[in-house]
């Protein structure tokens, strides 16, 4: 789905053809092009109306089979260059409302003369449009990914954890000098992670075995009081997902739900698969103190954000504050991840 | 006392980080003569241990669970000998900015030998925090009121207040138990707990969670006024005119 190269700028992408919001955009953007067309064509208000539900039956089956043919073959329009596959797309659609106007008229019902070349060029017009949105806004966003990255990189080092981690490795140097090495080698792969590029998806089991460095980490120094427990079972481990969307919560639960307390804390992580949709959910203890809320939020929107870079409308992240515990709630879209030709670093 | 040696208590809610400091401190040990007392987790352990045992440096952490390392700087001034306090904090830009203002002495963690030990030999010129230097230090409001009674500091946890009067110099805390005397002022009191606590005449605050009521009484005079009814405790406290307007407020809200 997502190119394999790792250089700076993202290649030209297709429209993921098969993403909810894509789909979205796409009806909503050729209802409102023939609602258009109505509009200036009528004298009236009085007969746009009828109007509209004379063109919506024309253009409704038109717009739907090309949706549903190009659902179809997404996964293979997807995996060609841009160019090659934004031409087979535009030829696709035009030969295939030609081929409709032909059917229908076939059919008995009268479009009117010359129907079947018109409906042709109106659609190549209009996919031509959308293809041309798409890529904008494709444009658009590709900026706001990389800011993304670096704010996931600003936001997510608390330099409190940097500091504090290395005090408590330092305390390990004279008395068990193999733990402060593996220490030392968990510090340096979470840190690997936080700087690389990162705009690209990962597999989940990859994220999970850096959260489980992390909380490593935090336990060298927190001792007892942090209790983690993992429910992996049911987890995807080929599924696809933005790098950092796990552990940043994780900070976030130890910041203020293990660290503000003397008594054990329990983390809670359950991963697992379900109908198609992978879901995340994190839970902690949480006291009121009435404090540095911001640092939270923060990860949250920009998690959240990402989330909706990579996968639009299929992805969602929620909170819950209960009585005594908070709940963050992930769901993504499962992708499993693809065979790909170049090696990975 | 030139040749006594230098008591310390270590104060940090983190196991490996009172290990570190140890461990530097036994290399300072050669240069300057010193014995670690005690350790704590956090700054209330941290009273109760030098309640017994006296020391002249308390080497504290800033954020810890229960008491952090500002409050406890607080409880410190109500010891009989306050020892001397110097921070150890990882990383927190405002307070550091905080400290660095007002010559407060921090270390930042990890501590360097070389550092730990030009703090250390300050040690006998330097005074207790005072209270007028902590005030301007960003901190929570306290979890705790301090006490002093037979030379031990006595905590009151907040939450058991049930009310704050103000009695010529000092002022009576009330707890379901007991009564203690302390010395600050009710308006700076109210300034901190604001939340918690509702004035309701000129010389007292009272836990709104505490408050069970109202009542109206009528004295001898033919006088009216109101009363404020509490959890806990059997007296009733008088509302002053001027703060009537509360039992309005606070009577809405209990009664739905």
């Amino acid at each position: 789905m997502r190119a394999n190269s790792t250089q700076k700028p993202l290649p030209l992408q297709l429209p993921e053809l098969r993403n909810l919001g894509t789909i979205l955009r796409i009806l909503l953007a050729v209802n409102a092009f023939g609602l258009a067309a109505v509009i200036v064509r009528e004298q009236r208000w009085a007969t746009v109306s009828s109007a509209w539900f004379d063109t919506a039956a024309l253009l409704e089956p038109h717009l739907l089979l090309n949706l549903l043919l190009l659902y179809m073959l997404a996964p293979w329009l997807e995996r060609l260059p841009y160019r090659i596959g934004a031409v087979c797309i535009l030829a696709l659609t035009t030969v295939v409302s030609f081929g409709l106007s032909v059917a229908l008229s076939a059919l008995g019902v009268d479009p009117g003369t010359n129907a079947a070349m018109r409906h042709a060029a109106l659609t190549l017009l209009a996919t031509g449009v959308l293809l041309f949105y798409f890529h904008l806004r494709a444009k658009a966003l590709s900026p706001a990914i990389s800011e993304a990255r670096l704010q996931a990189l600003q936001a997510r080092i608390r330099p409190h954890f940097l500091f504090n981690s290395i005090n408590a490795v330092l305390s390990l140097m004279r008395r068990e000098p193999r733990r402060a090495e593996s220490a030392l080698e968990d510090l340096a792969d979470l840190f690997r992670v936080l700087m690389r590029d990162n705009r690209q998806l990962a597999p989940l089991s990859d994220e999970v075995e850096l959260c489980r460095q992390y909380l490593d980490l935090e336990k060298l120094r927190l001792g007892e009081r942090l209790v983690v427990e993992w429910h992996t079972e049911n987890m995807p481990k080929d599924a696809m997902v933005p790098p950092l969307v796990l552990q940043p919560l994780l900070e976030n639960a130890v910041y203020h739900g293990i660290e503000p307390s003397s008594v054990p804390g329990v983390i809670a992580i359950n991963i697992f698969l379900r109908r198609g949709e992978v879901h995340a959910i994190l839970r902690n203890p949480y006291q009121f103190d009435g404090g540095h809320h911001a640092g939270n939020k923060m990860a949250m929107d920009n998690i959240r954000e990402r989330l909706a870079l990579h996968f639009d409308a299929e992805a969602s992240l929620e909170s819950k504050l209960n009585r005594e515990s908070y709940e963050v709630h992930i769901r993504m879209p499962y992708r499993p991840a693809v065979e790909r030709p170049s090696a990975d670093a | 006392m030139p040749d006594a040696p230098l008591r310390l208590v270590i104060v940090d809610d983190e196991a490996p980080a009172r290990r570190r400091l140890r461990e530097l401190l036994d290399d300072c040990a050669s240069a300057l003569p010193l014995v670690v007392v005690g350790e704590a987790a956090s700054g209330r352990e941290a009273l109760g241990l030098l309640g017994s045992t006296p020391a002249d440096l308390v080497l504290s952490d800033i954020h810890m669970p229960d008491m952090d390392g500002i409050e406890l700087a607080r409880h410190l001034l109500k010891l009989p000998l306050p020892p001397v306090l110097i921070f150890t904090t990882a990383y927190h830009e405002h307070a550091i900015a905080a400290f660095e203002v007002h010559a407060i002495d921090y270390l930042v963690k990890p501590v360097r030998v070389q550092r730990l030990l030009t703090a250390l030999q300050k040690v006998p010129r330097l005074k207790p925090l005072s209270g007028a230097k902590l005030d301007r230090l960003p901190a929570a409001a306290r979890r705790f009121l301090s006490v002093t009674e037979r030379s031990r500091v006595v905590l009151v946890p907040i939450e058991e207040i049930v009310y704050l009067k103000a009695e010529l110099k000092n002022i009576t805390i009330r707890t379901a138990e007991r009564e203690y005397l302390l010395e600050e002022s009710l308006t700076k009191l109210e300034e901190e707990f604001g939340e918690r606590f509702v004035r309701v005449h000129r010389n007292c605050l009272v836990a709104r969670d505490a408050i069970r009521g109202f009542e109206r009484r009528v004295n001898a005079e033919g006088d009216a006024h109101w009363e404020v009814l509490l959890r806990g405790v059997s007296e009733a406290l008088p509302v002053s005119r001027r703060q009537q307007f509360i039992v309005r407020e606070i009577g809405r809200d209990n009664g739905g």
